[in-house]
């Protein structure tokens, strides 16, 4: 059997489905436009998430949430060694499409879905609001709307790969930061892409969700970082909770078979007592 | 420019080297290789040590520059330099305040200055108020002034006054120590930048500078560009792939807007203007505008064409070709001086189509207070932008300087289509027409400005038909026949286009400028735009794929001129006709085809040989040897030295910004001594350098954009998408000043100048760096120019800060480097606005001559 | 880095994508350079890096107290009847149907529309514990509704038994909702929440029979509070040691009060249990301080997750260490 890692279509029943599609987002070439996340609106149509200025450098969008899909960060630091002092890190971010999606899984409704490209999305018309998928996603990406309840995060622009169109952040990154493509394409690409950077002495540059072996055994949309995951907001080592769910329903029946024990012994103590 | 940036990033992926000089470390010098920070409004001294590093350690391409620059020319015996004069050039006329620049002349070669200058003798005697101040500055376009004589020449370079030893002594003093004192940068720094730009420069390696309105909105922006223009000249960076000096232009089609000029001094094409002068006619206008030799030479064909485009047959050989029909100036007539007109209540009506001045413009106070004098305002926008509603809601009703029923302005609001509701071509920093079609029809009473001028001209033509008055008749004999099309009539933009490729008198299209005809044959609404439509083909609409042609792709849209992608490409070739570098090959002389071939339509003669020499007396084209690849220029070599066109000096000089906190380290004269300035109340100009009151505007201010927002925001502080991710007015200031002066992120700052007093939100960051300035520590701030009250995104419009002070070529206001004060909170509001403005003018002693002086 | 040429046949050394090398001796931020002290994990201006539950604590931590208190109702009423202390079972019972249908309101509640829970049924999900639950609550609803109906006993009894033994099931799932999340403070106890709700649920039940039911007859109540409001102390205290770091969040804020409060309550109830065994007052007493613990230490564990997921440092530093 194939490794999930290398096929959650086929594991989710998709028979001779299209290879499994994916971001490589290589943050050391993004320039902060924001171009990515004004086409994710326009295109998905994602209203406004207000206008409130932060403080924090150039991101006035604070980070993702349900209207806001796909969020630049801006990572001002200053005083390195560099003579010109300050390094201004600027990475664009999306949903991971987890190989193994925590929000998919814990869904009651199968209201999120993963498609034949291999990506996580939800299904409004399906979705009931449940709210269970929001703290269940370890990246913190996926929200709720206030107003009707209902969840939304990135698709993956799952309209547009259907009709064989790349994704909307995608096709407006000026400086291709944001690479879409077939992922076990993208993999050795992103690969080579940090040896460079390591070989001009870019030491920390380094690849954050690429690997089938991690703890949400490899995202769709992974990135190429110049410094700790943390530091752009990322968690730095996550593990899809349902891992663990086998044993929380082995210990949640010892528990339950517990309380019938104490109850009945309980009840026959009396007895003699 | 983030789309134009991918080619940066690109050039970077091939291994480009990127500097970026700035005051603030922005986006782009986080891309940047080297980041190099400067003190605003000081490049000139920046550039100028490039320069004397450049001479000084023999760094120049000697065999470029020989063959095709000016070094060797030799200039006029009473010519006197600043370093001679202490910050004056010969010539200068104290009670004018301008310069006379005949001892700036090429020696013997008869007085060759600028048309503008010659039209000043014309008027000597006549002299009424405006023509002291002719725009000279443009008014020989793009050409230079016409040049008469062969200069005298000194191959060796060793002549004391060849411009080469000129530009030497000009520079000496511009040192590393000197570039620290006066930029801030440090000298280690500086030797870098120099270092890396002229390990660039060679026969192999070629390095180009982008520039946009850093360099251009200073009293001294013209200056900037033309120091950039020297060092690339000595470095043989001109007309070869990979260099050049590439100006950002603006909006869409701004480069549009200069070639068939939006610009009062110019005719398409950059041919000057006429002034105001008596009976000049055609011949005289063509004889002091044209040159002896090269392409401006030719001139009458270009000019005649134009006035048959647009007097078609009314335009005869007997009544001159209608040139009486044209307006003529009697000053200059920018912006600014418009301003001033309304205010003095001499111009009443006023067309804002597409600009936004109450929040764009200088000194936003005195554009409003200026429109509130009009008898008529029209504005046509996509929004209901600062400049349309003033009358209602502006500062100034805030304040209680205006009341909205005493405002006797009519003002009309006509929505505008946008570009995807109209065809048209936009003509980019490449000089390059792409043609864009309409996608749907405007929707609503919105109408193209296409529509709305040529049905504006019907309705008047209707009016006035039948007049006899000879004053309608240059609007009655206009050729305004263009076909419309769809529901609202639209002109066929199309057919604009063909006008102005032009066509011969069968109404056979040009297929370029080389046909024009001085004898009235031809008609052609822009010469260096013909071509445009040859054999009836929109060459602005093509678009193929750039994998299906070569890198230069020559098959997508068209360059003017004649499709050329890079101008003065022979300079591409040594002077045998041989690629300086088989790496840098681009077009070259093919001896067996005995002509000039390439990846590039070769910007020269096809057929002329590089070893051609012309006769003594040959003149127009043929006066230019093989070898002179400015083919523009009158004597077909790149100017290191301008003898003339530059009004404001032969050579860049350091000058300080009008407001600086600073005096000039250079020169006893602090700013350009002829700095264009108005002075009139509400204009009032700030205490700099060591005067007294200096110190009350401590911090340099220089503005900006963020990628998030368009100029003055009436594209894009009304759509939600934009204005979220930049939703307020910020000020970037530095930890240290934020420390200094109590400010706190995310709150609110008070901004003040003499004109005005702003508030914005603060955002404390590292990439404010202070500068040690001649030991001093300066903190520049800076601030985006977008935001106003009307929109989603708001903020104070920060051109409230900002004098009309111009450069005198351009007119460009200086609204990069100017001295503020800074203070936490929040601005007063009403009339405590005014008192607080009137408070710092009192502290700083401003009276209205200060900062006027020479 | 491509080095390109332009020569006349053409461009040479294209560079693959537009992949630009971004110059070396750039550096991480370090304490010393930077105005504010270094904190000692980093993040992204201290923004969450979760998203907080969107639960509203009312709803859901009332659901998981009631859902608990009913669950070890039905099966202690069963157990009850079946060694013959009817005056315990009999309101054991009814509170069992009526918790029941509160906890289901407070769900639909906090879902927005009733119409939503039928998506619940759509299907039958092993990998979500709210799936899975949901079903469970479908069965044991009704069950427990029946079992409180005076129904002939054919039809009673079974109603009863079903409930009984799916009441645990009932009582213990929403432990694993909890502990199946990215929430720090819920997921890190995924080992003991399944009996801390046990244990909770053990005494909010037998603090409704010792409030109902006269001391003669509340024996197995009594007995079965002090085994589980014991459970409910010793399990909190063993969960949060084992979940380090990220365990201070039940002793910080509003969780720490709410679990210090729960804790309280808890050893009163066992004491008034023991002491005032003969006094019906003191038994009530007894009562209602188990099922106040009960309910206070269900919103102590929801707070405390809320709390965990609203500081970056409970998922940084807990993924840094396990690396
Ligand atoms: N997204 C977006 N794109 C635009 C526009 C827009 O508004 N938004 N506007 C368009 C228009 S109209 C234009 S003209 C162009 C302008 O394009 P740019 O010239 O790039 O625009 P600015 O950001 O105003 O100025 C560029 C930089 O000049 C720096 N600067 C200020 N003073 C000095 C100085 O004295 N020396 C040096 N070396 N640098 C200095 C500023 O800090 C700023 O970073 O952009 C065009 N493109
Ligand atoms: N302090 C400071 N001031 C500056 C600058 C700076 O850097 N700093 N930059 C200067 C520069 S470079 C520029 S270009 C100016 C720009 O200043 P403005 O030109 O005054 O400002 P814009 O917002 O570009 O105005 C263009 C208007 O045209 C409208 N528009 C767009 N398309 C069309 C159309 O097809 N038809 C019509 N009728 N209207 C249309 C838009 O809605 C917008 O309101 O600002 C200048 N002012
Ligand atoms: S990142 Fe979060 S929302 Fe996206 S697939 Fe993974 S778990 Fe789901
Ligand atoms: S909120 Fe919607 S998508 Fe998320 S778990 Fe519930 S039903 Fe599924
Ligand atoms: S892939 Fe589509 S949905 Fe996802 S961030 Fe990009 S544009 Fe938005
Ligand atoms: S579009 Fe590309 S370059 Fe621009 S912010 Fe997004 S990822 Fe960065
Ligand atoms: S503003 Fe428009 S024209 Fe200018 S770079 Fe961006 S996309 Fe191109
Ligand atoms: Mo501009």
């Amino acid at each position: 059997m194939i490794p999930v890692g290398h096929d959650p279509a086929g594991q989710a029943g998709w028979d001779d489905h299209p290879p499994r599609m994916g971001f490589f987002t290589d943050t050391s070439v993004c320039i902060g436009c924001k171009a990515c996340e004004v086409a994710c609106k326009e295109w998905n149509d994602v209203p406004s998430d207000g206008l409130n200025f932060s403080g924090m450098s150039f991101d006035n969008s604070w980070g993702l949430g349900a209207d806001t899909r796909c969020h630049v960060a801006f990572i001002e630091q200053p005083r390195g060694e560099r003579e010109d002092g300050i390094r201004w890190l600027m990475s664009s971010d999306v949903c991971k499409h987890c190989t193994e999606a925590a929000c998919l899984d814990v869904c009651p409704t199968g209201a999120l879905f993963r498609t034949e490209y291999g990506t996580v999305v939800v299904q409004q018309d399906v979705c009931n609001g449940c709210g269970y998928c929001v703290p269940a996603c370890p990246f913190g990406v996926i929200d709720q709307r206030k107003d009707d309840g209902r969840v939304w995060k990135c698709t993956l622009c799952y309209d547009r790969l259907q009709v064989g169109q790349e994704p909307a952040c995608a096709k407006a990154c000026p400086t291709n930061s944001i690479q879409f493509g077939v992922l076990d394409e993208l993999r050795p690409r992103a690969q080579a892409r940090v040896a460079a950077l390591q070989a001009a002495g870019e030491t920390e540059a380094h690849l954050y969700g690429d690997s089938p072996d991690d703890g949400v055994g490899g995202a769709g949309a992974f990135f190429l970082l110049l410094d700790q995951p943390e530091v752009y907001g990322l968690p730095p080592d996550p593990v899809v909770t349902t891992r663990a769910l086998g044993s929380m329903w082995k210990r949640a029946a010892v528990a339950a078979v517990g309380l019938i024990g104490a109850a009945v012994a309980s009840s026959i103590g009396g007895r003699h007592g | 420019h983030p789309v134009a940036y991918q080619w940066v990033a690109e050039a970077k992926a091939r291994g480009a080297t990127v500097i970026h000089i700035d005051p603030r470390f922005s986006r782009t010098s986080a891309m940047a290789d080297l980041y190099v920070p400067l003190r605003a409004g000081t490049d000139i001294a920046f550039l100028g040590g490039v320069i004397n590093h450049v001479i000084s350690e023999g760094k120049w391409f000697e065999e470029y520059v020989r063959a095709y620059t000016n070094a060797s020319t030799i200039i006029e015996d009473g010519f006197q330099d600043t370093e001679d004069l202490d910050g004056l050039f010969s010539g200068f006329d104290k009670d004018d305040v301008r310069y006379d620049p005949e001892t700036w002349s090429y020696k013997g070669t008869s007085v060759n200055a600028a048309s503008g200058q010659r039209d000043r003798k014309i008027n000597a005697g006549d002299g009424g108020e405006g023509h002291h101040e002719t725009a000279h500055g443009e008014s020989h376009g793009s050409g230079g002034p016409s040049l008469s004589g062969r200069p005298e020449r000194d191959e060796t370079l060793q002549h004391p006054r060849c411009v080469f030893q000129i530009l030497k002594r000009h520079y000496s003093r511009y040192t590393p120590e000197m570039v620290r004192d006066v930029c801030g940068i440090p000298v280690a720094t500086f030797d870098r930048v120099c270092q890396m730009i002229t390990d660039n420069s060679n026969r192999d390696r070629t390095t180009s500078f982008v520039y946009a309105v850093g360099w251009t909105q200073h009293t001294i922006g013209v200056q900037f560009i033309r120091t950039a223009s020297i060092l690339q000249l000595l470095l043989g960076n001109i007309g070869r792939p990979g260099g050049g000096i590439e100006a950002m232009r603006g909006h869409a089609s701004i480069q549009g807007s200069s070639d068939i000029p939006t610009l009062f001094d110019l005719l398409p094409g950059y041919i000057p203007m006429p002034h105001a002068h008596s009976h000049q006619n055609l011949q005289e206008f063509l004889e002091t505008n044209s040159a002896e030799r090269g392409y401006w030479s030719a001139m009458d064909t270009y000019m005649i064409s134009l006035l048959k485009a647009w007097w078609g047959a009314a335009a005869t050989t007997d009544n001159d070709f209608c040139f009486d029909y044209l307006p003529r100036l009697t000053g200059s007539h920018s912006t600014y001086d418009t301003v001033t007109e309304m205010l003095e209540g001499r111009c009443k009506g006023y067309f804002l189509m597409g600009e936004n001045p109450a929040v764009g413009s200088a000194n936003t106070r005195l554009q409003r207070k200026a429109m509130a004098q009009l008898d008529w305002l029209v504005v046509r926008d996509f929004n209901l932008i600062e400049s349309a509603t003033w009358w209602k809601d502006g500062p100034e009703i805030e304040t209680g300087e205006m009341v909205t029923s005493d405002i006797a302005t009519e003002v009309f609001f006509l929505p505008a289509a946008n570009h995807t509701e109209k065809a048209g071509s936009f003509t980019n920093t490449q000089r390059m027409l792409q043609w864009h079609h309409e996608a749907v029809e405007p929707p609503a009473d919105c109408r193209s400005d296409l529509w709305f001028i040529y049905h504006l001209g019907r309705k008047i033509r209707d009016k006035l038909a039948g007049s006899t008055d000879e004053m309608d008749r240059p609007v009655l004999d206009l050729t305004w026949d263009y076909p419309v099309h769809g529901e609202q009539d639209e002109p066929v933009a199309e057919a604009v286009l063909a006008e102005i490729n032009g066509w011969d008198s069968t109404g056979q299209l040009l297929p370029g400028y080389l046909d024009l005809k001085a004898d009235g044959s031809t008609s052609c609404g822009c010469w260096i735009y013909s071509g445009a439509y040859a054999d009836g083909v929109n060459q602005a609409a093509r678009r193929k794929p750039y994998l299906e042609q070569d890198w230069v792709a020559l098959e997508w849209g068209w360059a003017w001129p004649a499709n050329r992608r890079v101008l003065y490409n022979r300079a591409s070739a040594d002077p045998s006709g041989k690629p300086w570098s088989e790496r840098k090959a681009y077009v070259w002389w093919d001896e067996d085809e005995g002509k000039w071939k390439g990846h590039d339509v070769p910007d020269f003669p096809a057929d002329k040989r590089p070893d051609y020499v012309p006769a003594e007396e040959a003149e127009g084209i043929d006066g230019l040897s093989g070898a002179e690849p400015f083919i523009m220029q009158a004597d077909g070599r790149g100017w290191l030295y301008a003898p003339a066109g530059v009004v404001d000096g032969p050579l860049p000089t350091h000058y300080e910004p009008q407001d600086s906190p600073f005096a000039n380290l250079l020169y006893s004269h602090d700013r350009s001594p002829v700095r264009k300035l108005i002075p009139m109340p509400g204009n009032e100009l700030q205490p700099s350098g060591d005067d007294p009151g200096a110190e009350v505007f401590p911090y340099v201010l220089t503005t900006y954009r963020l990628t998030e927002h368009f100029t003055a925001g009436g594209m894009s502080r009304w759509g939600e998408h934009l204005s979220e991710l930049q939703p307020e007015l910020a000020v970037e200031v530095s930890p240290e000043l934020a420390a200094e002066r109590g400010l706190v992120n995310a709150g609110w700052a008070t901004i003040v100048s003499a004109r005005g007093a702003i508030e914005a939100r603060v955002l404390v960051t590292e990439r404010m760096a202070p500068l040690t300035i001649g030991g001093r520590r300066l903190h520049q701030i800076g601030m985006p120019y977008h935001f106003g009250p009307n929109g989603l995104a708001t903020g104070d419009a920060v051109n409230t800060l900002m004098s009309m002070s111009l450069d005198p070529n351009s007119y460009i206001q200086e609204d990069k480097a100017l001295a503020v004060d800074v203070v936490p909170g929040r601005r007063p509001r009403g009339p405590a606005l005014l008192a607080l403005v009137e408070e710092y003018q009192r502290r700083a002693g401003i009276t209205i001559e200060t900062g006027t002086s020479v | 880095m491509a080095d390109s040429s332009v020569e006349r046949d053409g461009l040479h050394g294209v560079a693959p994508d537009r992949d630009a090398h971004i110059t070396p001796g750039r550096r991480r931020r370090r304490a010393a350079d930077s105005m504010v002290p270094e904190p000692e994990f980093q993040s992204y201006y201290g923004r969450p890096i979760l998203h907080q539950p969107t639960w509203k604590a009312l709803d859901i931590a009332g659901y998981f107290f009631f859902g608990g208190l009913a669950g070890a109702s039905s099966t202690l009423a069963v157990a009850a009847s079946a060694t013959g202390h009817p005056a315990l079972a009999r309101p054991l019972r009814y509170g069992a149907a009526g918790a029941i249908t509160v906890s289901a309101a407070a769900l639909v509640h906090d879902l927005g529309r009733p119409g939503r829970f039928y998506n619940m049924l759509r299907v039958l999900k092993p990998s979500s514990p709210m799936s899975v639950g949901s079903w469970i609550l479908a069965a044991y609803g009704p069950a427990a509704i029946g079992a409180a109906l005076p129904l002939p006993a054919p039809l009673g009894a079974p109603l009863s038994v079903a409930a009984a033994a799916l009441g645990p099931a009932v009582a213990t799932y929403t432990a694993v909702l909890v502990s199946d999340t990215a929430v720090p403070a819920w997921h890190e106890g995924y080992c003991e929440m399944p009996f801390l709700f046990a244990g909770s649920a053990a005494a909010a039940a037998s603090g409704l029979g010792l409030v109902t039911t006269p001391v003669s007859g509340a024996g197995p109540a009594r007995r079965l509070g002090v085994i589980g409001a014991t459970a409910e102390l010793a399990v909190g205290r063993v969960m949060r040691r084992r979940m380090g770091m990220v365990g201070e969040v039940y002793e910080q804020g509003r969780a720490g009060r709410l679990v210090k409060a729960a804790e309280a309550l808890s050893l009163a109830g066992i004491g008034l249990a023991v002491a005032g065994r003969r006094s019906r007052a003191a038994s009530a007493a007894a009562g209602v301080c188990w099922l106040a613990g009960s309910a206070l230490t269900r919103f102590g564990v929801f707070e405390a997750g809320v709390q965990s997921a609203a500081d970056p440092k409970y998922v940084v530093e807990p993924q840094r260490a396990g690396k």
